[in-house]
């Protein structure tokens, strides 16, 4: 079928993945920041908790509710930001931003699964979706530098 | 309905490679030619403001813009056209009558019923004015099915109760509620009702004296008129009362230094230069509407609505809300299918050329109430044919197999 070839170029096999399985799914307790942040158009809601410390991030999980884009994004970012310094964390939220609208981004980081989600650009009612909880981790990262 | 489908040139065309099917009416409707050719001949021919020109153009534009509002008196059965007040939609609509009406006459204490089912336009007005005021909001219990017994009317309605407010067709369950049954129960008890039509008004006949209502309001876009122009209805006697909630050009009558007077009903609610094109818009598809026939419409669309629900409980795993029985319910489908997320159950029908709504529906609290977080609507109207059914049934299979086999 044609129209599942367009569909395949969103739905990556390692998107659905990461839906089906959330990695870092649940919530930190101690002293982790908290972000909640929802998509008012539509109803997603992300519950982020980071734990920073020295300026690293060290740990991060996710909750919420959301289609396959948002939480598999979610899932995604929380692998890739681990272990990340602050200011890097804040710079692979600006390469994430930049890929969801198709424009060329730094090649700086291996990004690992998150390079599935490129496909998300070419369907602009769906950005939102993916951008959720990178924007959700920026507000938290900017709270703590 | 084949002949009226051809007056809708936007439905010719396709998307994503697929003939368009469009099934989100009830977000907004199409427009017929009629009324593109009404809005384009206005500004082509008659383009002036209304209400102040000595001049020919002027006596046109005003000519056309109160031609409209006696149509919408008749379509609606008002009394007079002093009652047909020109909005920019049904927000505006029920905001005016929270701003106006709601507070001047809700006191402390005093309580607001509205439903579970109320569009956020029809509850966060009521919301505010409670917060406000000290009044108690009150909401009538929906049943299983997501309809409202008179039984739970007349129970939550109460001496205290100032304000019943209440869609007349849900834009998520499709339920038809008992309008006028229950403005009976609210008048009983010193209330007045407030009407959210903007589902009802393209779908079914409306008689504002026979339902004895206070106060309707709906859009035009939803009944193939513009967007941006809308009405409120209310009982003149209640509108004489009320003072303006926008002060400016157009709605004064005197302006002295420290004070002014009023324009005549329906102006002294209409302040600044209102939109004329969209009445004159909305005019025309009125006359639309009225020579196919509300109940023609109403007809066609239960059968469509009768033939969705047959086929698509043949589908495992998808869950239809509201009213089981399609002769209680509005022409709309909300639904679920298990293990596909409404949002991108929708990004696959797009790509098969089916437009359907995703997401809550501007009902918060109605989506709390159906336990979940969003969910899928298709809603049809007069230009939506049996072979528009079957696509979307072809495309919930293609999505559910999508997404629950491939991966």
């Amino acid at each position: 079928m044609s129209f599942n070839n367009n569909l395949d170029q969103l739905y990556r096999s390692v998107i659905m993945d990461h839906y089906k399985k959330p990695r870092n799914k649940g919530s930190l307790d101690g002293d982790s920041v908290t972000i909640d942040m929802n998509n008012p158009t539509c109803g997603d809601r992300i519950h982020l908790t980071l734990k920073i410390n020295d300026g690293i991030v060290e740990d991060a999980k996710f909750d919420g509710e959301g289609c396959s884009i948002s939480m598999s994004s979610a899932s995604m970012m929380t692998e890739v930001i681990k272990g990340k310094k602050l200011e890097e964390a804040l710079e692979l939220a600006q390469i994430f931003s930049n890929m969801m609208l198709g424009e060329d981004y730094s090649d700086k980081y291996d990004l690992g699964d998150v390079e599935a989600l490129q496909g998300v650009s070419k369907f602009p009612a769906r950005i939102k979706c993916a951008t959720l909880a990178w924007k959700a981790m920026e507000k938290g990262v900017n709270e703590q530098r | 309905m084949n002949e009226i489908r051809k007056q809708f040139p936007v439905l010719n065309q396709e998307v994503n490679g697929h003939p368009l099917v469009y099934l989100d009416s009830a977000a907004t409707s199409q427009k017929p030619i009629q009324v593109l050719e009404a809005v384009k001949s206005y500004y082509e021919l008659d383009n002036s403001n209304v209400h102040r020109g000595v001049h020919t153009l002027g006596n046109r534009a005003t000519d056309s813009y109160e031609g409209a509002r006696e149509k919408i008196r008749k379509f609606i059965n008002a009394k007079s056209t002093k009652e047909i007040i020109y909005t920019r939609g049904t927000t505006t609509s029920l905001n005016t009558v929270a701003g106006a009406y709601g507070r001047m006459n809700v006191k402390e204490g005093d309580e607001i019923v509205i439903s579970y089912m109320e569009h956020h336009s029809n509850l966060i007005p009521w919301q505010q004015l409670a917060k406000e005021k000290g009044a108690v909001l009150k909401y009538f219990d929906l049943e299983q099915d997501g309809t409202i017994t008179l039984e739970t009317v007349r129970n939550t309605i109460t001496d205290k109760t100032k304000i019943v407010a209440i869609t007349m067709a849900s834009n998520v369950l499709g339920t038809i509620n008992p309008i006028k049954e229950i403005a009976e129960i609210a008048h009983e008890a010193g209330a007045v009702i407030v009407v959210d039509a903007a589902q009802a008004a393209p779908h079914m006949a409306i008689d504002v004296q026979d339902l004895d209502v206070d106060f309707l309001g709906f859009s035009g876009h939803k009944m193939c008129g513009p967007t941006g122009i809308g009405v409120l209805y209310g009982k003149q006697a209640l509108l004489e009362d009320m003072e303006p909630i926008e002060f400016g050009g157009e709605m004064i009558d005197f302006v002295d230094l420290y004070d002014s007077t009023w324009k005549e009903l329906p102006w002294k609610f209409e302040g600044g230069t209102p939109n004329i094109a969209g009445a004159i818009g909305l005019g025309a598809a009125i006359d639309f509407l009225t020579e196919i026939g509300l109940d023609k419409i109403a007809e066609h669309e239960h059968s469509l609505v009768e033939y969705a629900i047959q086929e698509m409980d043949k589908i495992e795993g998808v869950s239809i809300y509201g009213p089981r029985d399609p002769q209680k319910r509005c022409g709309l489908i909300t639904f679920n299918i298990d293990g596909v997320h409404p949002h991108d159950l929708a990004t696959v029908l797009d790509m098969n050329g089916i437009a359907v709504r995703a997401g809550h529906h501007c009902a918060q609290p109605l989506m709390k109430w159906l336990q979940c977080t969003a969910t899928a609507r298709a809603s049809f109207y007069m230009y939506n044919t049996k072979e528009d059914v079957d696509r979307l049934v072809e495309g919930l299979r293609i999505a559910k197999e999508y997404f629950n086999d491939v991966f």
